[in-house]
């Protein structure tokens, strides 16, 4: 993997590639970002609703949770389990095709550093646009908790709105965001050495494909537990 | 010229190459032939680098291939054009890019010199109107054609064909055949060509090396081969009945 993280042959290329995988591993995931984002905040809102008993508890402490709930797991750690799985096995397939393929072998023998030439964008695109998906889904997130209020009756939109802006710890955007560019390195990297280094045919590329998302999901997962230790413990 | 020396090749503790020595000279097209499984593209790909020996020098014009610095390897690289068995071209590229890539990556060329250049080869090969297509939109001959002038976009010295003619009408293969070897008298470039269509030996084999499991058994070329000595060698030649016969012909009819 040190190869990946040498300075590229031509920089003009490297920015292409780069923009290519931007839109490639991050523009295509708009769409299921918001839609898993959307349904989670209603879920997670209405969850919290039906669950709380106590009358002595303010309703609007729902939308508080439905919020920090976004902001502190779900949109970097479970938008990162999924994009694992979309991204990963993505990297993992087209890394590994190329492979067994032999359009890899034809790049070292052009003289192109190939594991720079083919990792290196996709990490740099993943790390600068995953926190913007992040950060869309806690917009969507949220407002998917509001639409689940609205249309259930289960809360008033006045009593969500005033919980969402209640007691907001700005750090919780930092700390979600410093997750996500933790697991984006994770999401490509891991994938595209499993991809990268694959013997035999289609059947071990798809072997490749699994062991990546995988191996990634619980890279995250472990990651994700260090992560809170070290920025959240007081 | 390319030489090799001594080359040995082991995976997993078995050894695939035996002490080689072999040498490939400019302006020729140089083959390496022998069974499936014989060894030659461990050779080739061993000549290249891809494979790293565990004996041997490999030397470019009495440059040590082995002896080089990754970077100063990669430098001797873009010398090379290679032709994969699988044409290995980029699938998300089309034919204009991909014969683009290694001038986009090495040269300094302006966007025009580029197209003018990558058009020159495309008519070099005989496929003027392909540009705009994908690899998956080509027969297995343009994409051969196609991986060909990505091969030679940067004028290399060195050419590395690993069975051209694989999967291809004996029609196309020879068109293949014809376009490398008129290509190395071109310009003059030491070109190594894996195979074991003896159409192909017959046609441009003004080298001929015959690797028998792991070793080199023979030497020469296409005029000679028919009247070897050599076991393994005419055991390939002549493998069909068909061949055998029409040896015996010849046998009898020259004594």
């Amino acid at each position: 993997m040190g190869k990946v993280f040498i300075k590229p042959d031509r920089w003009k290329m490297y920015y292409r590639q780069t923009f290519r995988e931007i839109e490639s591993l991050g523009l295509n995931s708009i769409g299921i970002v918001i839609i898993i984002s959307i349904f989670m905040g209603a879920v997670i809102t209405l969850q919290t609703r039906y669950n709380l008993e106590n009358p002595l508890i303010p309703l609007y402490l729902i939308g508080l949770t439905a919020r920090d709930t976004m902001l502190l797991e779900f949109s970097s750690t479970i938008v990162g389990l999924i994009l694992a799985g979309k991204v990963g096995s993505n990297i993992a397939s087209e890394i590994g095709h190329m492979r067994i393929t032999e359009q890899i072998d034809a790049l070292e023998v052009m003289g192109v550093n190939s594991a720079g030439y083919l990792i290196l964008p996709k990490v740099t695109a993943a790390v600068l646009f995953n926190p913007l998906l992040t950060i869309l889904s806690m917009f969507v997130g949220v407002f998917g908790g509001w639409l689940a209020c609205i249309s259930t009756g289960a809360l008033t939109s006045t009593d969500y709105i005033y919980g969402i802006q209640y007691w907001f710890v700005p750090f919780y955007i930092t700390y979600s965001v410093i997750k996500t560019i933790v697991f984006a390195i994770i999401i490509t990297t891991v994938p595209a050495y499993f991809g990268y280094n694959v013997k035999g045919g289609a059947l071990e590329v798809g072997h490749s494909s699994t062991r990546g998302v995988v191996t990634s999901s619980i890279l995250i997962l472990l990651f994700n537990v260090i992560l809170t230790q070290l920025l959240l413990a007081k | 010229m390319i030489v090799a020396e001594k080359i040995s090749k082991y995976f997993n503790g078995e050894r695939v190459l035996h002490d080689i020595s072999v040498s490939f000279e400019p302006g020729k097209t140089n083959l390496i032939i022998g069974k499936s499984g014989s060894g030659k593209t461990v050779l080739m790909k061993s000549i290249i680098g891809l494979h790293i020996v565990d004996n041997g020098k490999i030397l470019y014009n009495d440059r040590n291939f082995l002896l080089m610095s990754p970077k100063e390897q990669r430098e001797l690289r873009k010398e090379m054009g290679m032709l994969f068995q699988g044409s290995a071209l980029f699938d998300s590229l089309t034919v204009e890019e991909n014969i683009q890539f290694p001038l986009d990556m090495f040269s300094n060329m302006s966007d025009r010199e580029k197209r003018e250049r990558v058009n020159f080869c495309l008519k070099r090969v005989n496929l003027e109107k392909a540009n705009k297509l994908f690899p998956g939109e080509l027969s297995g001959g343009m994409q051969k054609r196609v991986a060909i002038a990505r091969a030679i976009v940067l004028n290399p010295r060195y050419l590395f064909c690993d069975e051209p003619n694989s999967g291809l009408d004996p029609k196309t293969a020879l068109v293949i055949d014809k376009l490398i070897s008129d290509i190395t008298h071109e310009y003059n470039i030491t070109t190594i060509v894996n195979t074991h269509d003896m159409n192909s030996v017959m046609e441009i084999g003004e080298k001929v090396v015959f690797i028998h499991e792991g070793r080199k058994c023979w030497e020469g070329n296409n005029l000679q081969i028919l009247n070897s000595k050599d076991e393994a060698l005419n055991d390939f030649i002549f493998a069909s009945d068909f061949a055998k016969r029409a040896k015996q012909n010849i046998d009898q009819t020259s004594s």
